[in-house]
């Protein structure tokens, strides 16, 4: 597989976690986009890593991007719960008690 | 030359007295049969106070690279490091004296804290985009959790909930824009990658890049138009946090930000001692223009706010604007100035939000009608606030006066004339709303006559806050000249 359809792969990926963020109301769905744009930034990592820079930095940071994704998909979904708990739902636009 | 693994840990040492108090923290925690006891408090206090020493320390030791190049030690750091410990150790007095904490487990509030802390050190030292990421998101992901610490708050938890979505969507850009960059240099390291892009032409891509690592620092800085999580946030989270990243990580985004775009998209002209940009970008306007819109939708947003902290979310995205005025010409008198004003704003705003929790400790209210009579009602407090709020407007004699000479000074200077109308202009609407409260305090009939007292600690505090507000507004040569040193050091 050469570099050129590897990078239109993560673009699309990118353009579709943007697109899902962007257009989901649903706070764990808006989570999955956030995924998926993650994802498309480890796929050009390991992308460039490979064809580009011959030092292994590219592929050490996709496993740093898959660990933090970990991390922030964990305390995400804690306050998604604490938000299900107290309003009984995690959509995003019900959330509305602050603005001005 | 960059210093091994085991040769970097001797300077290193602020950054391991905040892990070693975030682990005897832990230790409390699971220990502690109190969960209410001030113990962890006077830890956390005990601990960045020490991490503060080691760091004046470092002050005269020349720059180094540490741990194989991820990690600058340079004047740059060593002044963010000192600001956030010293905003840390105020939010930690702010934090003992709020009772919306009151029932909530301290430890892990200071385990999180520290943990902030910690990201900020980190991230206003880092020389290498996979350090710059891990350090963001340390900042990041204890602070979400920290806006949504008030038990039962419906809130707190919506606060949560938007600070988490924005600062997700926002990093997530973010490593896209680095996965370019790294496509286009094949390194991860900031001075490579510059020196890599200097040599070829600006492209597409490197544009792309620039905006999309922008999007993740305009959103920690609370820039326009990646500021929409802030007010909902500043309004929901506990006051003490409010207080806490509207000078803390706020801060380390402005230091992640010089620091950046200096190494990657300039280069050092030894010469002139100026940094010459790379071609085919105006970076000057683009960032003229941000800087313009982000204080002016600030201001102008604020004015209609009948809630406090609401009113001092926009008030602070305004001062953000303030201070990419010295971001914009991309020379080191501009980055004295935002040095010099992060200083003073530090002073002001937390001693602004100080004032708040003690308020709403008494009347439980944060709208600005309940703060009706406050100059009869606590005098002292009432006093205090108005010295905040006159030096965040910036009028004379008050140190945000000086801060805001040094910005508008450099813009001058350059001959962006139009963005320093711009800024004088929000300056006068700034004041509308900061002498409304004032007005309030001081002029109408108190609903409620009864007095709120103030305890010989709290004052004490204020007292702290405001003594520097007032000094640096007619000495304020020592700080000058501190951000002058530590402006020289960056180039790395």
């Amino acid at each position: 597989m050469s570099l050129e359809k590897l990078l239109v792969i993560s673009a699309a990926l990118f353009c579709c976690g943007l697109y899902a963020i962007l257009t989901r109301r649903n706070a764990v769905a808006v989570l999955m986009g956030v995924e998926l744009v993650l994802n498309a930034a480890s796929i050009n990592f390991v992308a460039f890593s490979h064809y580009v820079s011959r030092v292994i930095g590219g592929q050490i940071f996709a496993i740093f991007v898959i660990v933090l994704a970990a991390a922030e998909a964990a305390v995400a979904l804690a306050i998604f719960l604490r938000l299900y708990a107290t309003t009984g739902t995690v959509e995003v636009d019900t959330a509305d008690h602050l603005k001005g | 030359m960059p210093l091994g693994n085991l040769a970097s840990l001797s300077h290193f040492l602020p950054e391991l007295a905040v892990t070693a108090t975030i682990l005897l923290l832990v230790v409390a925690h699971v220990v502690g049969g109190n969960r209410q006891s001030a113990v962890p408090a006077i830890l956390s206090l005990a601990g960045v106070g020490a991490a503060l020493l080691l760091t004046a320390l470092q002050a005269s030791v020349p720059a180094k690279s540490l741990f194989e190049g991820m990690v600058a030690l340079d004047g740059f750091a060593v002044f963010f490091k000192a600001l956030t410990a010293l905003a840390t150790i105020v939010v930690v007095f702010l934090s003992m004296e709020s009772e919306e904490l009151a029932g909530r487990s301290q430890a892990e509030y200071y385990i999180f804290l520290l943990s902030v802390l910690l990201g900020m050190f980190l991230l206003s030292a880092s020389t290498d985009i996979v350090m710059l990421y891990l350090s963001l998101e340390l900042v990041s992901i204890p602070s979400y959790l920290l806006a949504g610490y008030l038990k039962g708050g419906g809130r707190s938890t919506e606060a949560a909930t938007k600070y988490v979505v924005f600062g997700a969507t926002a990093s997530g850009v973010m490593i896209y824009g680095f996965s370019l960059l790294y496509g286009m240099t094949g390194s991860t390291h900031l001075g490579e990658i510059g020196r890599a892009l200097a040599q070829g032409e600006a492209t597409t891509p490197m544009f792309l890049a620039a905006v999309m690592v922008a999007v993740g620092f305009g959103y920690k800085i609370a820039a326009v138009p990646f500021h929409m999580w802030s007010p909902d946030v500043y309004e929901g989270a506990p006051t003490p946090i409010t207080a806490f990243l509207s000078v803390g990580p706020k801060a380390a985004g402005f230091a992640v930000l010089v620091r950046f775009f200096y190494t990657v998209f300039a280069t050092p002209d030894a010469a002139s001692g100026a940094w010459v940009l790379s071609p085919g970008v105006d970076w000057t306007a683009l960032f003229a223009v941000l800087s313009a819109v982000t204080m002016s939708v600030g201001n102008l947003i604020a004015v209609k706010q009948d809630n406090v902290k609401r009113l001092l979310a926009y008030s602070s995205i305004a001062h953000a604007g303030y201070m990419l005025m010295g971001f914009v010409l991309l020379s080191p008198a501009g980055i004295k100035a935002i040095l010099f004003y992060l200083v003073v704003y530090l002073f002001m705003n937390l001693g602004a939000f100080y004032v708040v929790i003690l308020v709403a400790n008494r009347t439980r209210s944060e709208e600005i009608a309940d703060y009706s009579g406050l100059g009869s009602r606590a005098p002292f407090a009432a006093v205090s606030l108005a010295i905040f709020l006159f030096a965040l407007t910036g009028i004379p004699p008050f140190s945000g006066f000086i801060g805001k000479v040094y910005l508008f000074a450099e813009v001058i200077n350059k001959g962006v004339y139009w963005l320093a109308v711009v800024a004088a202009l929000n300056s006068v609407v700034s004041l509308y709303y900061y002498a409304r409260i004032i007005k309030v305090m001081f002029l109408e009939d108190p609903k409620d006559k009864s007095e709120i007292a103030v305890p010989a600690f709290p004052r004490a505090v204020l007292c702290l806050l405001a003594i520097p507000t007032l000094v640096l507004g007619v000495y304020w040569e020592p700080v000058i000249r501190m951000a002058e040193n530590s402006v020289k050091m960056i180039a790395f």
